[in-house]
């Protein structure tokens, strides 16, 4: 119980310290007019910029991951907030907490296990050699050793702890 | 200024080969000096990998970053979120000596120390930089009169401040090196909008993500072009899979050829289609490269 007590308070003060630019908002909504994503989403970038740091429920919240970086938001706000980079530490947060989306965590193991978000496959292998490339390209693909020191810097920052540890108690 | 390897990243060579091969084809032929860059792994890229963990993130480019640094070379990528990435991380390793040391102390694991000594270039500002649209053309051997609606995607330009390339309502350095091709690059409502993949959106909530791409291409349709260019494999596979999900999901057709700038260039440089990865055997496709041809013979 004290465990789970102090891991909130600690994710509210994580939530505070990375929100802290977002006190300087002024809800004049254009973030969200100019928002691609809120026109075809329920992301409404303006609301989740007045949450921010207040209120850990935010870590639930599916329009977190609604947001596709476009910046658009984040270069017209006439206060100057950083609007991406508060957005991206959230995510953080939500990630360590175990907040991970399946799709995501899947395409993380991608890069556990090779290096690449987006491996090669067989089609491919195939159209490289067609059009006179090399069946395997000059990347960690072809080079093991290379692959082993991506998986071990990995290692050395925790992301596979990160990604295995909390799977299954999944709660995004 | 020194020479430059090329950062492939992990869609180009992994699902687009005809973007490397057009780019490698395209760099040979106007004998810039790019050489490959063994053992580099994906970027990481930013929608996921930035938002889960930043030293991770930073870790991993810097690992790519170094790679290049061994061989005294500035990095070419041909992908605007490995642009965002690399050019992003090693900007930070520049300017923050704090994150610097504890990137290295990860990286000395593996025996590698960042220095912070080269530059990442994105081809598109190189080409507009280094050369500029006139040169550019003095290279064209084939000029492509043809219609195009060039995407630029978000983070070649975005953030400004950190790009440096000037605003972001109203570019026009990409538009200036698809018109020194011979081609017209048409102008359409909410150009600089989104692909609608970035962001870890395309890979958790697909159909969502295909909305933004809906949009975008029926304002392309409307406006009526020949092809779309674009600068990144990834809002390339958007607007072009997309294509085909879209009328899966939707039922709506758009039958738009969707080109990398390399491509472009590359048939302009007059290498075949199918050595750039322009399949023909696709109808739009081969539409395409007919109006092309009929031009040729003309
Ligand atoms: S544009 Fe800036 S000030 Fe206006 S609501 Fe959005 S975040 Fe707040
Ligand atoms: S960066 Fe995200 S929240 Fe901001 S406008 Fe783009 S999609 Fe919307």
């Amino acid at each position: 119980m004290e465990d789970e007590e102090a891991m909130e308070a600690e994710i509210s003060g994580k939530l505070n310290s990375v929100s802290v630019g977002a006190l300087r908002c002024m809800q004049c909504g254009i973030c969200s007019s100019s928002c691609p994503s809120g026109r075809h989403t329920s992301l409404n970038i303006r609301k989740i910029v007045k949450i921010a740091g207040k209120n850990s429920d935010i870590l639930d919240n599916e329009e977190l991951w609604m947001c596709t970086t476009c910046y658009n938001c984040h270069e017209r706000c006439p206060r100057g907030i950083d609007i991406v980079d508060i957005l991206l530490k959230i995510r953080a947060v939500a990630a360590q907490s175990g907040r991970i989306l399946p799709e995501h965590r899947q395409v993380c193991k991608m890069l556990l296990e090779c290096g690449h978000a987006v491996p090669i496959n067989d089609t491919n292998k195939t159209k490289r050699t067609e059009i006179g490339l090399e069946e395997m390209p000059e990347t960690v693909h072809k080079y093991k050793d290379g692959l082993e020191e991506v998986k071990k810097l990995m290692t050395s920052c925790g992301f596979d702890e990160l990604i295995m540890q909390n799977e299954g108690e999944n709660r995004a | 200024m020194k020479g430059l390897s090329l950062f492939l990243g992990c869609l180009v060579p992994n699902r687009y080969p005809g973007i490397e091969m057009a780019t490698k084809l395209c760099l040979a032929k106007m004998d810039i000096d790019c050489v490959d860059l063994p053992g580099a792994s994906c970027c990481p890229a930013p929608g996921v990998f930035r938002s889960f963990d930043r030293t991770t993130w930073l870790t991993l480019a810097s690992r790519n970053i170094v790679l290049s640094e061994q061989m005294d070379r500035n990095m070419l990528t041909i992908c605007n979120g490995c642009f965002s990435t690399l050019e992003d991380a090693n900007r930070t390793i520049k300017e923050d000596d704090i994150v610097k040391e504890d990137i290295n102390e990860h990286l000395a694991k593996v025996g590698k120390e960042i220095k912070g000594d080269i530059d990442v270039r994105h081809i598109i500002e190189y080409f507009y930089q280094e050369y500029g649209p006139e040169k550019i053309s003095s290279y064209v051997e084939r000029q492509l009169d043809i219609r195009v609606a060039v995407h630029y995607g978000c983070h070649l330009i975005k953030p400004t401040k950190d790009r440096g390339l000037g605003g972001f309502e109203r570019p026009t350095f990409f538009d200036e090196l698809v018109t020194a091709l011979g081609a017209t690059s048409v102008e359409y409502p909410d150009k600089v909008a989104c692909c609608g993949a970035g962001g870890g959106v395309r890979s958790a909530m697909k159909e969502r993500s295909l909305k933004m791409t809906e949009a975008k291409l029926a304002k392309i349709k409307e406006t009526g072009v020949d092809c779309i260019v674009n600068s990144c494999p990834f809002c390339h596979m958007q607007l072009d899979s997309g294509q085909d999900e879209i009328k899966e999901l939707a039922g709506t057709e758009f039958e738009i050829p969707v080109l990398h700038y390399t491509q472009l260039l590359g048939l302009a440089l007059g290498f075949p289609a199918e050595m750039i990865g322009i399949d023909t055997g696709i109808e739009k496709n081969r539409k395409l490269m007919d109006l092309l041809d009929s031009q040729m013979d003309s």
